[in-house]
């Protein structure tokens, strides 16, 4: 089974302000939406990054063929536990997850 | 037809010359830029303090000044010096004196501050104008009024009331990303939806275009929406590109909360007008029954001591996890032993850098490395006990055994003194908004002699 970065385009992760952490998926194709928004579930991403699924927004946008995940970051931006200010490595842990 | 332009996404992050010299011949109603962001961390608020060095900031601002000068049209800063604190807006004004004693020009210029004195918010806490956003931190009155600097985010209300002095020059601090671009096209009477979703849309310049790093952009909004026009040779503004600039460091690429309601982009529709160009029509604005600005507010979290060593043994680097685990609880018994000190009243994370030290236990690959970094970061109540507790843990980095058969080993730091003192380091602990009854209750608009 491919990972989810040999399916998509791109996997970027962001902060979005201190205390949030936003990961958008860009598929890149409508195959590779399809295949991912059905193959990438919520709670499998929340395993991952070891958060629980109810915190996590997640939006499959069709029109752009991308998946947008958004969670409270599990530490927050600059706390002495957190090893990623800008949030920057997130984008890997969801890149090398196994497709459904 | 409201015409603004974006010189880039920050100031300090350099811009196009011939790009932004097409957007002054494109005759703009007014010129927008970004000063600042939290992205980098609550260190910047914190101290109250530029994260871009002041000589890049000097030639770009008085680039822009120039540039507002030749357009004759008024120049807007919002957030300046990073994090947008009283003292960061005094900084650009001296800044801009320099700038203006070399150009020979003399332009009106206003300040709108933004900064909370935080035993007031701390009231403000008390009577309940206070709430917390999704996420937001557990907060009391203590942490607020511990806080080293709190500032408000203004948004278009109080840059209107800016523009309304007819200054030239506009330094603001703290204000919404998007606040400086629409205030203008909303005071106009162009479609608010519009407004607010071209600002969010230009806040970082041409990052919603191809070859984003050329930052310059035009928008030009009206009374039904706005178009994206990227000016640098090289940049196309596509539907895809200004679309996908909705998920920008956004949780939510559909809504964006700003003072006094919210953007809802759920059923804008983007259309390219050729092949540099878009069309975006159709988004929404909801007002709010209240008034409320966000807040963003930074307290000391202790001070910090680093200490790094580099482990080149083969037999060590394979056996690091387990020779750091060994090491932490030596050191902590060795901290409590000489200095009394409660667990809770310092800690230490040890990282292996070249093994898992960006994502910790999020890491499923951990790296085999020929040497690995050994990263010490120990934070206490005050510099000198971090640094004692640096001090105690030394020994261990330089000549910690795997086992106590072996010959001492020795490792390799890379300085004297091994302990390197950061001083204060800061933690943001506001996520929350405050409710105002007059949009200028928490903000200071001066005409000053520039």
């Amino acid at each position: 089974m491919p990972e989810v970065g040999e399916v998509c385009d791109k996997v970027r992760s962001k902060n979005a302000g201190p205390f949030w952490l936003t990961i958008d998926i860009f598929c890149g194709t409508d195959d590779a939406f399809a295949r991912l928004s059905g193959g990438l579930t919520t709670k499998r991403v929340a395993e991952a990054l070891g958060t629980d699924p109810t915190a996590i927004r997640r939006f499959d946008i069709k029109d752009l063929n991308v998946i947008k995940i958004s969670l409270p970051r599990p530490v927050v931006q600059g706390h002495p536990g957190d090893r990623d200010m800008h949030g920057a490595a997130w984008a890997s842990v969801v890149a090398e997850l196994v497709v459904d | 037809m409201t015409r603004i332009l974006v010189p880039s996404g920050a100031l300090g992050l350099d811009y196009d010359e011939a790009a932004l010299e097409r957007g002054i011949r494109m005759n703009p109603d007014l010129i927008a830029i970004d000063g600042g962001s939290t992205d980098s961390g609550p260190s910047y608020l914190g101290n109250g303090v530029s994260k871009y060095a002041r000589s890049s900031t000097k030639v770009e601002w008085k680039g822009l000044i120039e540039a507002a000068r030749n357009a004759g049209c008024p120049l807007v800063i919002g957030t300046a010096g990073t994090c947008g604190t009283d003292g960061m807006v005094d900084w650009l004004v001296d800044i801009t004196r320099e700038c203006l004693d070399e150009l020979g020009w003399t332009p009106r210029v206003a300040t709108l501050k933004s900064e909370q004195v935080p035993n007031e918010v701390g009231q403000r806490f008390a009577s309940g104008q206070v709430s917390a956003l999704d996420g937001a931190p557990d907060l009391d009155r203590k942490t607020i009024e511990d806080c080293t600097h709190i500032v408000a985010l203004a948004g278009a209300e109080q840059i209107q009331q800016a523009i309304e002095t007819a200054a030239e020059i506009i330094i603001a601090g703290r204000t919404t990303d998007t606040a400086t671009i629409a205030a203008l096209p909303l005071m106009r009477g162009d479609h608010a939806g519009g407004a607010w979703h071209g600002a969010k849309i230009a806040e970082c310049g041409a990052l919603c275009a191809t070859n984003p790093q050329s930052g310059v952009l035009m928008v030009e909004f009206d009374k039904v929406g706005f178009t994206v026009h990227p000016l640098a040779d090289d940049a196309r503004a596509t539907p895809q590109t200004v679309l996908a600039h909705m998920l920008y460091e956004n949780s939510d690429p559909f809504i964006l909360h700003e003072p006094g309601g919210h953007l809802d982009v759920t059923d804008a529709t983007y259309e390219a007008l050729d092949e540099v160009r878009v069309r975006v029509e159709g988004s929404r604005w909801v007002a709010s029954d209240q008034y409320t600005v966000k807040l963003e507010g930074a307290r000391v979290a202790g001070c910090q001591t680093l200490l790094m060593a580099t482990i080149r043994d083969p037999r060590y680097v394979r056996n690091a996890q387990a020779w750091i685990r060994d090491i932490g609880h030596r050191h902590a018994a060795k901290v409590e032993n000489r200095t009394g000190l409660a667990p809770e009243a310092w800690r230490c994370d040890l990282r292996l850098v070249g093994i898992d030290s960006t994502l910790g236990e999020m890491e499923t690959r951990p790296g085999a490395p020929t040497e690995i970094g050994v990263l010490c970061t120990i934070t206490a109540e005050d510099q000198g006990t971090a640094n004692e507790i640096g001090k105690l843990m030394n020994p261990y980095l330089l000549h910690h055994p795997l086992t106590s058969e072996e010959e001492q080993p020795t490792f390799s730091f890379p300085f004297s003194p091994a302990e390197i003192d950061r001083g204060p380091v800061h933690e943001f602990c506001l996520h929350h908004v405050m409710t105002l009854s007059d949009p200028m209750d928490a903000f200071r608009l001066d005409v000053i002699n520039a």
